[in-house]
């Protein structure tokens, strides 16, 4: 048994020690809003935080996790009101939306170490999510929008 | 005739909606051009098939039955958007609900074509007004007023002498007695309130806090995980296995030969049941299989372009036009340009992987997954698995990407032979590496150039493009020419060109080929418009200058007008490269012009792109651009970054380590405009993409002289 800690929640999980976190958010904890894009710690879809540092959960081994305060996008804001999910809102950043949640993680972390990101950080701290969409534009607008609504206290904008 | 009908209450039920209502169908009676609406409460109307389809309930509330899929065009926001203006009624009213596998309910359910709007928005803008007019009428007899006296807003009707009002719910079950009226007079673009405007995707939400089920999401009762080792080239069959090594894999329940369809083929693999995905994919790894794939083994992409090209020598193809006799005049021409370029293969590489549930339940089957064209698949399993129709359930969820992969049958019935196999419910994930290295891709090209200018003319114009035809393997006449060798080219350049053909010489391989987003427009623009870019030069013409000549379309001017005005075409510098195509597809013409400079290394910087997009008639700009700004992304990453390569049969790319992707440190400022006109909508998904690599490899040339004739080019080292 694995003692995991989710969104401030503790699961058990019966799994084999080197079983990717990302298997084990998805299949065994049955948290869906983690994705599987690579496997290989290439795209970022699978991005959580791992005692607030951005983790890629695919080529993390479960047994490295135990004990860790781990949140995945549905543990990102209780009311999807995240300054980030708000301008993602705002600016109509998602398509199909697939790679979403771990830009949205990876964004969150950036926020929270640089509360003024300019376009060379944003892109320093996100040329580790693949976006086959293209959304790549509007996460950098709603990446500034964010940070100015942050800045300024706004939680949500509507 | 089939009569397989729809009911109100068959409607209630797949919709899960309940209760009086009411409930507006539009069909097309065999007779008629026009779709025509009915209320389908009534009892006559039973017996009709109806195409689109609103319900407004007793709490006023509208469900919309889409056809469609949402793969990232955002019909979940443009469908409701156009319901919503005509009906009066707020956005947040609109539901739109997804349409199960059933072309004999809803016609081509595929999506595909740009066609989520353009294919539906006329009869949209009717069932809303139509609605609207009913419950107008219900109301005016409650008050016993005349219609004239009424009008709708926001989701209420008024009495405009009194103000009195009612609430779109509480005149349902009246509205729903009466006759649908005919002749509805539509609101002209200038009095739209809702449609045009750049409202917020209402879909966002659920793709920011984890709530949207991908197919991938997709969880049943007792579902169990499969992945499937497939033959790597693609074509061969399994000749024995050893499964002791993936048997041992805690988790791992059973493994067995699968063979699926793929279109007129059949592909072969072994599958590895487990009770998560890990141990699934920890099974395929540990699997020992021999392939007989014989015949395949010296595949390669490099000798295919080498036979592509020999054939361009002497083959004259299917002729899809020709106009004059440009072959004489580039016979006797002392001097001529004649070029090749070429175009690779490509992957969709959706976000989210290859995936789909299935469960057989013996007499029956039922599907969930992210899929482009349910009523393919539901036509195709019940075939492949000899199932009635109406006993193979197609549903849809959130597709994390499609480009054209997801309108493909075989992961569907791959998943449907694993649950029949098992004889339990499974979702079978395709890894990364699957997705990569088994296809079906964008098919590589190579195009012939040849022409002639003459004072300042052109006086011949001749393309030819070898390349594999998905028209011909997907079962299409191989003998005349399907419109592969046109897409992307402007019309009007047949009638101002005197001397102009354009032809196909098909071209086979065992690769496996499908639509990848824009088709053929996505290679056929690059060759187009870069040798039009070609004649310009050698013409002494400023390539934007030598557009509007032979583009004799006013519509079109005034689109290039604005190209030139936004772009500051006019104004350019020295020391900056400037480029432009223009292509047209699905409907919609799109100008692109990128500028680029050198950097102090020698790299190319791409220092913008501006887009120019006439759609036509359109419901929500901002959704036109960020798939124009999308379509860009996509395009930049196919002209400059990655391919697909075969060697000794097999693909040799695998995952995003070596088929690597544009990230946002590529990416250029973007800017979308949208030329306002009523003409019929065009597509809007696609047509951003193919404008793109010719407009930037024409800046290069513009900067350096060096002309680029072969995708993908490295940036760093024009
Ligand atoms: S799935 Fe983990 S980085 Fe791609
Ligand atoms: S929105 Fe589709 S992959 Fe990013």
């Amino acid at each position: 048994m694995i003692s995991l800690n989710i969104n401030q929640k503790t699961y058990q999980v019966d799994v084999s020690p080197d079983m990717p976190l990302l298997w084990v958010i998805r299949d065994i904890v049955g948290l869906t809003g983690t994705k599987y894009g690579c496997g290989v710690a290439q795209c970022g879809a699978c991005v959580v935080h791992m005692n607030g540092e951005a983790a890629r959960s695919c080529v993390t081994k479960v047994s490295r996790a135990e004990g860790q305060a781990i949140v995945t996008i549905e543990g990102l804001s209780q009311n999807n009101d995240h300054p980030l999910q708000t301008a993602w809102n705002e600016i109509s950043v998602p398509q199909c939306g697939y790679c979403h949640s771990g830009q949205l993680m990876s964004a969150a972390v950036l926020l929270r170490e640089n509360p003024n990101p300019t376009d060379d950080d944003i892109d320093a701290a996100m040329a580790g999510n693949i976006c086959r969409c293209g959304t790549y534009p509007r996460i950098r607008q709603a990446i500034h929008l964010a940070a100015e609504m942050q800045r300024k206290g706004i939680k949500n904008k509507n | 005739m089939d009569t397989n009908t729809l009911s109100r209450r068959k409607f209630l039920k797949s919709t899960g909606l309940t209760g009086a209502a009411l409930f507006l169908g539009c069909y097309f009676p065999a007779s008629a051009r026009e779709a025509k609406i009915l209320n389908a409460a009534q009892p006559e109307t039973t017996e009709i098939e109806l195409n689109a389809w609103i319900l407004i309930d007793t709490s006023g509330k509208v469900t919309l039955l889409s056809h469609r899929a949402e793969m990232g065009q955002g019909v979940y926001q443009s469908l409701p958007q156009i319901i919503a203006e005509e009906l009066e009624v707020n956005l947040n009213e609109v539901n739109i609900i997804f349409a199960k596998g059933d072309n004999k309910k809803y016609g081509n359910q595929v999506t595909g074509g740009s066609s989520s709007v353009r294919g539906s928005y006329k009869n949209l803008l009717k069932l809303g007004a139509t609605a609207r007019e009913m419950l107008i009428e219900a109301a005016a007899k409650k008050w016993n007023v005349a219609n004239e006296e009424c009008y709708a807003e926001a989701g209420h009707v008024i009495h405009k002498p009194s103000g009195k009002k009612f609430h779109y719910g509480e005149l349902v079950v009246d509205a729903s007695k009466l006759e649908a009226p005919k002749n509805i007079k539509l609101k002209a673009r200038s009095e739209y309130k809702i449609i045009g405007k750049p409202l917020h995707r209402q879909d966002t939400p659920l793709k920011t806090n984890g709530t949207a089920i991908f197919g991938l999401d997709k969880r049943v009762p007792n579902m169990l995980y499969a992945a499937v080792e497939r033959n790597p080239r693609l074509r061969g069959v399994v000749k024995s296995f050893d499964d002791s090594a993936a048997l041992k894999i805690p988790g791992v329940k059973k493994v067995f030969k699968v063979r699926m369809g793929v279109f007129s083929t059949y592909r072969e693999g072994v599958a590895v049941v487990a009770d998560n995905t890990w141990a699934a994919i920890q099974g395929k790894k540990a699997l020992k299989i021999e392939w007989d794939d014989s015949g395949f083994e010296h595949l390669s992409t490099d000798e295919i372009y080498k036979r592509q090209q020999e054939d361009l020598k002497t083959k004259e193809g299917l002729s899809f036009r020709k106009v004059g006799d440009p072959d004489s005049i580039i016979q006797q021409a002392a001097k001529k340009i004649d070029v090749v370029y070429q175009t690779p293969y490509q992957s969709h590489s959706c976000m989210e992987p290859l995936n789909c549930v299935a469960h057989w339940q013996g007499d029956k089957l039922e599907i969930w997954g992210p899929i482009q064209a349910p009523d393919w698949v539901q036509d195709y399993i019940s075939k492949e698995m000899n199932l009635p129709r109406e006993n193979v359930i197609v549903n849809l969820t959130f597709l994390g990407g499609g480009f054209g992969r997801k309108a493909f049958m075989d992961y569907p019935h791959e998943a449907s032979v694993i649950s029949k196999e098992i004889g339990a419910p499974v979702q079978v994930v395709w890894t990364r590496e699957d997705d990569a290295t088994q296809g079906p891709y964008r098919p590589g090209i190579s195009y012939r150039c040849e022409g002639v200018v003459a004072n300042g003319e052109i006086s011949a114009f001749k393309v030819r493009m070898a390349g594999q035809n998905n028209g011909h393997w997907m079962g299409g006449k191989k003998d005349i020419a399907n419109r592969s060798a046109t897409e992307g080219f402007l019309k009007p350049y047949f009638d101002s060109m005197k001397n102009i053909s354009v032809a196909d010489v098909p071209f086979e391989t065992p690769i496996p080929t499908m639509w990848w987003r824009s088709v053929y427009a996505s290679t056929n623009g690059f060759a187009y418009e870069s040798f039009m870019d070609e004649l310009a030069i050698a013409a002494g013409k400023d390539p934007l200058e030598l557009r509007r000549e032979y583009l004799k379309d006013e519509r079109l001017h005034r689109q290039i007008d604005k190209l030139e005005e936004v772009s500051g075409w006019k104004n350019r510098k020295k020391n900056e490269g400037f480029g432009v195509a223009i292509t047209e597809c699905f409907g919609t013409p799109v100008g692109q012009v990128v500028k680029v400079s050198k950097q102090k290394d020698g790299k190319i910087k791409i220092d913008k792109v501006w887009a120019v997009v006439d759609c036509g008639w359109y419901v929500n700009p901002d959704t036109i651009k960020a798939q124009v700004e999308g379509s860009i992304v996509m395009a930049l990453g196919a002209a400059t970054i990655h391919e697909i390569t075969f060697k000794d049969g097999m693909t040799e790319q695998r995952n995003f380590y070596n088929y690597r992707m544009p990230r946002i440190n590529d990416i250029p400022p973007i800017e979308v405009h949208i030329m306002e006109n009523d003409a019929d909508a065009g597509g809007v998904g696609e047509p951003g993409l193919p404008a793109f690599a010719p407009a930037l490899t024409n800046a290069v040339y513009d900067l350096t002289g060096k002309r680029i004739r072969k995708l993908p080019f490295s940036l760093a080292t024009v």
